[in-house]
């Protein structure tokens, strides 16, 4: 099993560990899912997110390459800013999603989730022998912090001894905190306002602890995806996967209208189902493979991901559903352990900062 | 993990009380409650309800995942925790107080003494 350069504060701070994609990974702390996810929600709260993967794309032609194999679009990424991306398969399905951060005209940083980052090592080298580009794995090089919440921008300045309020959402600015270079993303997957700081591995641990003695709360993968899940984020493997058609979700946005690969199995095909959010009315709590019924009791749908938020104690969910019932507002069921729990078709976000 | 000697227990994680007075209390262990984390929901059985050992009759959901919650012993649910339906909490703060499940009435409360002691489900737990 893989170890994040922060694997020992983890067990020093009590987290239980379990194996996330191959890497020991603090689910939560002591203090609890809910606690952690309140504190992101009140204050701020940081993650060790490590483990995921830091590809680099460079060269004459990196834009090019970049326009042809993601969805969204490199050529209106202006240099230090990034952006949410995804990266389509031959079928109109989904590798992976990604974030592109543009360093320089013909240099590029795309991070990847964890568990499929030698799939979009694959994928895009796979492309890469008919552009002028090159492709270096730097997921050894680089530890990976989120500081989230309505407090993140005051602390992080507070550790950093610079103002950094005025950095725009998805600009980059390279920042010492205690002396060791940090170079800080506004960005997220909590809804809140936050920070990703991207360390030389080895410096991670001091870049963690200085945070937490500011302040912010440990918080764990469990927080992370009951958070991302209120704010309305999908996740590789749950919302999107090898054949899911973003054009048929609620992330379409991204997917941009320029030549890619795989257009032509994704742009034309219809949406038979579409993704949606249900928050649940009746008593119970949707999880993921649920089955979703109309109101004649007909299977009509799939939940996704689901759970009760921490923050307003109601259960929500993100599902597949037959396109004809997929409008706001329609009244649908979950089975819940062999109840038909009322549950109504509301468009995520379900929490707004 | 806290694990009083004077109950008994199942290799599913139940405790459950010397039935002296025809009784048993049953809820879930202090290392179950701190294996599933944060419990946000919990289903409980009916009052009346007939049931067998090892039948599944509740679930404790956490905030990732929903457990099933079977009876230690066969016999007749006669209360139930009508606390946890407001504060499921209750089973973190205190699995063997505020935290109790359900009420056996059970029909051979000598089956008890066939349940795990202390020591041999500390053991059991470890083993995880």
């Amino acid at each position: 099993m893989q170890r994040t350069p922060l694997y020992e504060r983890h067990r020093d701070l009590g987290a239980r560990l379990v194996d996330f994609a191959g890497w020991d990974m603090p689910i939560q702390y002591e203090s609890g899912i809910n606690q952690e996810h309140l504190a992101v929600r009140q204050d701020a709260g940081v993650f060790d997110v490590s483990h995921m993967g830091e590809l680099r794309v460079r060269g004459a032609e990196a834009m090019a390459f970049l326009r042809y194999t993601t969805l969204n679009d490199v050529g209106r990424l202006r240099v230090g800013r990034g952006h949410y991306s995804m990266l389509p398969n031959e079928s109109g399905g989904l590798v992976d999603d990604l974030y592109v951060y543009r360093d320089a005209d013909d240099d590029f940083l795309v991070v990847a989730n964890a568990g499929n980052v030698d799939t979009v090592l694959d994928a895009l080298t796979a492309h890469a022998a008919d552009f002028a580009v090159e492709i270096v794995d730097e997921s050894d090089r680089w530890g990976l912090l989120a500081l989230q919440g309505p407090a993140a921008a005051v602390r992080l300045e507070r550790v950093a001894g610079m103002e950094l309020t005025s950095l725009r959402k998805n600009a980059t600015r390279d920042v010492d905190i205690g002396g060791l270079h940090v170079r800080v993303a506004r960005t997220g997957y909590t809804g809140e306002d936050g920070f990703e700081l991207f360390t030389a591995w080895d410096d991670t641990p001091a870049v963690w602890d200085l945070l937490i003695e500011d302040g912010a709360l440990p918080c764990g993968l469990g927080a992370r995806d009951t958070l991302r899940l209120e704010a309305g984020f999908p996740l590789y493997g749950h919302e999107l996967t090898s054949t899911t058609n973003p054009l048929c979700t609620p992330f379409a946005w991204v997917v941009k209208d320029k030549p890619f690969f795989g257009r032509d199995a994704m742009w034309g095909a219809p949406c038979d189902q579409r993704l949606v959010g249900l928050k649940v009315t009746g008593r119970g709590i949707p999880r993921q493979g649920y089955t979703v019924l109309d109101a004649d009791g007909t299977s009509v749908g799939m939940v996704t991901s689901g759970t009760l938020s921490p923050l307003t104690r109601e259960s929500i969910a993100m599902a597949w559903i037959d396109s004809s019932l997929a409008r706001d507002g329609t009244d649908l069921a979950v089975v819940v352990r062999a109840q038909a729990v009322p549950a109504t078709v509301t468009t995520p976000p379900f929490y707004t900062p | 993990m806290d694990t009083p000697d004077t109950l008994r227990y199942t290799r599913s994680h139940e405790w459950a009380t010397d039935p002296a007075d025809g009784v048993v209390t049953v809820g879930i262990t202090d290392f179950a409650q701190d294996q599933l984390g944060d419990v946000v929901f919990v289903e409980l059985p009916k009052v009346g309800t007939k049931v067998k050992a090892g039948q599944a009759i509740a679930v404790i959901e956490s905030v990732k995942t929903a457990s099933d919650i079977y009876a230690p012993l066969d016999g007749e649910i006669v209360a139930v925790n009508e606390v946890l339906n407001g504060e499921p909490e209750a089973i973190n703060a205190g699995p063997y107080e505020g935290g109790w499940l359900f009420r056996i009435e059970p029909t051979d409360p000598s089956a008890w003494n066939g349940l795990l002691e202390a020591s041999a489900y500390e053991a059991v737990a470890q083993e995880g």
